[in-house]
């Protein structure tokens, strides 16, 4: 039995007229192929959608339409994204069915070398749903509701806390961002609601995978994190393991909400396939004395934009974007940070490594401004690239804007090889090339690894080992 | 009356062909938008095309004034004036034997053959074509200097180019050609006669052949209610060595655009800039460093000390083409933020697509650090006086490396003049 993707059949859907619609009782959702009203008000009918979502997502349609691709700036590779054969929302039985034996080869010999538990490899491979592998994890989620946290699904968050949902939502990342968080706003589903109140200090890491939801982790998901006043969380998606995907097109909106001295840090590691269009918007607003750190790594995608951003609304708000990139052969990482200082006293750091291997390409693009009604704000970026092949590629395109002359702000990048000085030195010392390289790579990224959590981080070098093998010798 | 080309009648049938086709590019062309990534930060709607005019024959009074003042370094190869690009003095005695130093129109008709080669080869990379096109079309005045293979010019190369009247245009060009192993340095000046709004749209080209050492100082100093323009190009030979250094005072609004293209193995070129805006002046600097040959070096110090509610925007960008190994490319934009108002806007760029490359950039933005300043005050130094020293300072760390004393001490002069200007 192969992955089954059927063609469209809205037959068993009796139209009476538009945005009306009876659905047949099996709990199978299509919303078909292509972007229009109609699959908005199928949407928002299957999902039971307050009124003024429904508003929402058409307006946003309608913004989507509107905007042009931003390839006077980006790759030109965004033009072959055809909107029209993507299918905009699947729920129930019409999910791609795939069974262990489906899972290829050399995915299920990337679990197996990972090391990962048998319960998740299975979850991790699309081929069950995610709660299987909840019950290990529901001793945090009991501790973590005791303490008040709401962590649901961002349908759940909108239906039984609206009060607080409807407050934060869409007011960090307007839909008219760009043409992808409009594309999000108009067809989101699935993504995780969080709420922290005033003081709690969340103990554990909220997972995105271990949360109940019968909706899988989508395509165009949509997270809202609020950090009450002195809060903190951390909060990690994708897995720590390679995330394999059917999806060709992934356009996520998260936003982050820290109030006042809160602080939240988003971790993901996304390791999608090289198919993938992963284009995802992140922003958070941290408002006085609070921190939004943001720490990334994109492994595969055939493309990924992602500028994950702070907005720093309060006095003495800090904002951090940690990032690694690593570019294989067919891929680009187009990944960076952007900082945009709105209070006094405000700092921010970035700090970003990418790896190009083969012909893989990775590129850096930032944003850092200052207006000029402040004073005392602090950029710090660094940014460095490590080309592996000689075909590797690598680029890198900062902004940086300050007014006035109470802040400083400075940007380093550099662009390097492994030296063959130093690989020549660990195979004297019995190395094969490849692990001199592995291992050399990983030192280049040593001092950032250790910012994500003990098994993201082994995880993540496990990862790269196997993304350096066969790239030299 | 709007700009016109009038073409000279001397010049060879192929020049007038790509001028005429220049004119009609430039009227096809649409005006850059800011939404072009060349053009962020910045507008092109600054140079006001429609109230421009072509420049007037001058008066002998003005040129009588403009020449008097044409007097900057001591020594000199040859000087050459232009005002409203007529040539108002030349004087190339002092030249070694065989180096070619004409005005633009000369060169035209004695060199044609080096002219049809090198003459505006290169396409516009950082966003003005319709700029590069109006230039081509309107080009009358300049110099052309050509140094044949082996030989060294010892002191300086001086031009001149002054605009005079209300909305004037001039559009002086420099081309430099340096045969293998020839050495030469050429600095143009462009000024204003008068506190005039007028327009200069300066192209400069610059071609070292293998072994060739060449330098080149632009110093625009044009009056504050002007706009200047100024699009040059480095092309490196095997083992040149090339240096620019690009000097912006004046003018309300000035856009540079400065292309360095490493064709030539172990070649070498250096960019560097000094700028000083005050009141509401607009400084743009676009820059490409183009590694195409293995080997090569770029280094590249752009250095703004901005005043009052001045902007700055520096965008640059280094590729390291395929093939390009062993690539040193370095780039390094510092703003010195003197005021509250003052806005810098950078935007450091790197492409690579080589092995075994070094590459870096930085860039800074900051005010003048107080440790530095109080250094300066605890030895008795008032505050206003150590500031000035240490813009001072941090201008000359570029000036330096222009490696000429001369020309170090006449920079350095026209940023102090600048300076006493603040008060």
């Amino acid at each position: 039995m192969s992955a089954e993707l059927e063609t469209p059949d809205l037959s068993d859907i009796k139209i009476d007229s538009v945005g009306d619609f009876t659905f047949p009782e099996n709990n199978v959702y299509d919303a078909g192929y292509g972007l229009s009203e109609k699959t908005i008000d199928y949407i928002c009918d299957v999902k039971g959608d307050p009124e003024w979502i429904r508003d929402f997502r058409k307006k946003a349609l309608k913004v989507f339409n509107e905007k042009p691709m931003p390839t006077h700036w980006a790759t030109k590779d965004l033009e072959n994204i055809h909107f029209d054969e993507f299918r905009y929302y699947l729920a129930g039985d019409r999910k791609p069915k795939k069974s262990w034996d489906d899972v290829p080869e050399e995915v299920k010999k990337t679990f197996e070398r990972l090391g990962i538990p048998e319960q998740e490899r299975k979850f991790l491979a699309g081929v069950e749903a995610q709660y299987d592998s909840e019950a290990a994890y529901s001793n945090i989620k009991a501790a973590v509701a005791e303490q008040g946290v709401i962590f649901v699904n961002s349908t759940e968050g909108l239906h039984k806390h609206p009060e607080i949902f409807k407050k934060w939502f869409g007011k960090v990342i307007p839909t008219g961002d760009n043409k992808f968080s409009a594309l999000n706003s108009a067809v989101f589903s699935g993504g995780s609601f969080i709420y922290v109140p005033p003081g709690v200090k969340v103990k554990h890491p909220l997972q995105a995978y271990f949360r109940i939801n019968s909706e899988q982790f989508g395509q165009f998901e949509r997270t809202l994190i609020i950090a009450d006043e002195g809060a903190e969380v951390m909060y990690m998606e994708g897995c720590t393991a390679p995330k394999f995907d059917t999806a060709t097109l992934h356009s996520a909106v998260v936003e982050l909400v820290a109030l006042k001295g809160a602080k939240i840090q988003y971790v993901t590691v996304q390791n999608w396939s090289s198919n993938v269009f992963n284009l995802v918007t992140k922003r958070g607003v941290a408002h006085e004395e609070a921190e939004i750190r943001w720490i990334d790594c994109n492994i595969g995608s055939r493309l990924t934009m992602k500028y994950p951003g702070v907005v720093m609304k309060g006095r003495k708000a800090r904002g951090e974007v940690i990032s690694i990139a690593l570019a294989n052969n067919g891929q680009h990482q187009d990944t960076g940070a952007k900082m945009i200082h709105a209070a006094d006293e405000t700092t921010s750091n970035v700090i970003s490594k990418s790896i190009s291997i083969g012909e893989g390409r990775s590129t850096y693009r930032g944003l850092v401004h200052i207006p000029k009604h402040l004073k005392g704000c602090k950029n710090n970026t660094e940014c460095d690239a490590l080309l592996i092949n000689p075909k590797s590629r690598t680029d890198t395109y900062p902004a940086i804007s300050v007014r006035g002359s109470q802040h400083s702000t400075q940007h380093e990048a550099s662009v390097s090889q492994v030296s063959a000085e130093q690989i020549f030195y660990l195979m004297q010392r019995g190395l094969s090339e490849g692990e001199a390289m592995s291992l050399s790579v990983n030192g280049f990224i040593n001092d950032l690894a250790k910012e994500f959590p003990m098994e993201y981080s082994v995880e993540l070098k496990r990862l790269i080992d196997l993304e350096m093998e066969g790239s030299v010798g | 009356m709007p700009l016109s080309p009038a073409l000279s009648t001397s010049a060879p049938a192929w020049f007038k062909e790509r001028a005429t086709n220049a004119w009609s590019q430039f009227q096809t062309l649409p005006l850059p938008s800011v939404r072009d990534e060349n053009w962020r930060y910045s507008n092109a709607k600054s140079i006001p095309l429609e109230s421009l005019a072509n420049a007037d024959v001058p008066d002998s009074d003005v040129v009588k004034v403009a020449v008097a003042a044409s007097v900057e370094l001591e020594k000199w190869s040859a000087r050459l004036v232009f005002v409203n690009d007529c040539l108002a003095a030349s004087e190339s005695s002092q030249l070694p034997a065989g180096v070619i130093c004409v005005p633009f129109s000369q060169a035209l008709e004695q060199h044609s053959d080096a002219m049809r080669e090198h003459f505006m080869q290169r396409q516009m990379q950082l966003g003005s074509e319709k700029f590069a096109a109006l230039h081509l079309a309107m080009l009358k005045a300049g110099t052309v200097v050509i140094v044949p293979r082996g030989i060294t010019v010892p002191a300086p190369i001086e031009v001149f180019h002054w605009v005079s009247g209300e909305n004037a245009a001039i559009f002086p060009h420099t081309l430099v050609i340096a045969e293998d192993n020839a050495a030469v340095t050429v600095v143009d000046h462009y000024r204003s006669c008068t506190s005039e709004a007028g327009f200069s749209c300066a192209v400069a080209d610059l071609i070292g052949k293998p072994g060739s050492h060449v330098t080149y100082i632009a110093c625009q100093e044009m009056s504050e209610e002007a706009q200047a323009m100024h699009l040059s190009s480095t092309v490196a030979g095997k083992d040149a060595q090339m240096k620019s250094f690009q000097l912006q005072l004046g003018a309300n609004w000035s856009r540079s655009e400065s292309v360095s293209d490493l064709v030539g193995k172990g070649a070498r070129s250096d960019m560097l800039s000094v700028s000083l805006p005050l009141g509401d002046q607009i400084v743009d600097q676009r820059t490409l460093q183009n590694h195409k040959a293995p080997n090569a070096t770029s280094d590249l110090l752009y250095k703004n000390a901005l005043y009052d509610s001045s902007r700055t925007v520096f965008s640059g960008l280094i590729t390291v083409d395929e093939g390009a190994h062993y690539t040193d490319a370095y780039q390094t934009c510092r703003n010195l933020l003197n005021s509250d108002t003052a806005e810098a806007n950078s935007l450091p760029g790197l492409e690579i697509n080589a092995d075994q490359v070094k590459c870096s950039h930085g860039s800074t933005s900051g005010p003048v650090s107080e440790e530095e300043l109080f250094y300066l005050k605890a030895r008795g130094i008032p505050d206003n006086e150590a500031r000035r020293l240490i813009v001072l300072g941090f201008a000359d760390d570029v000036i330096q490396r222009i490696g000429n004393d001369a020309i170090e001490q006449m920079i350095h002069a026209r940023v102090e003049e600048k300076f006493a200007r603040l008060g």
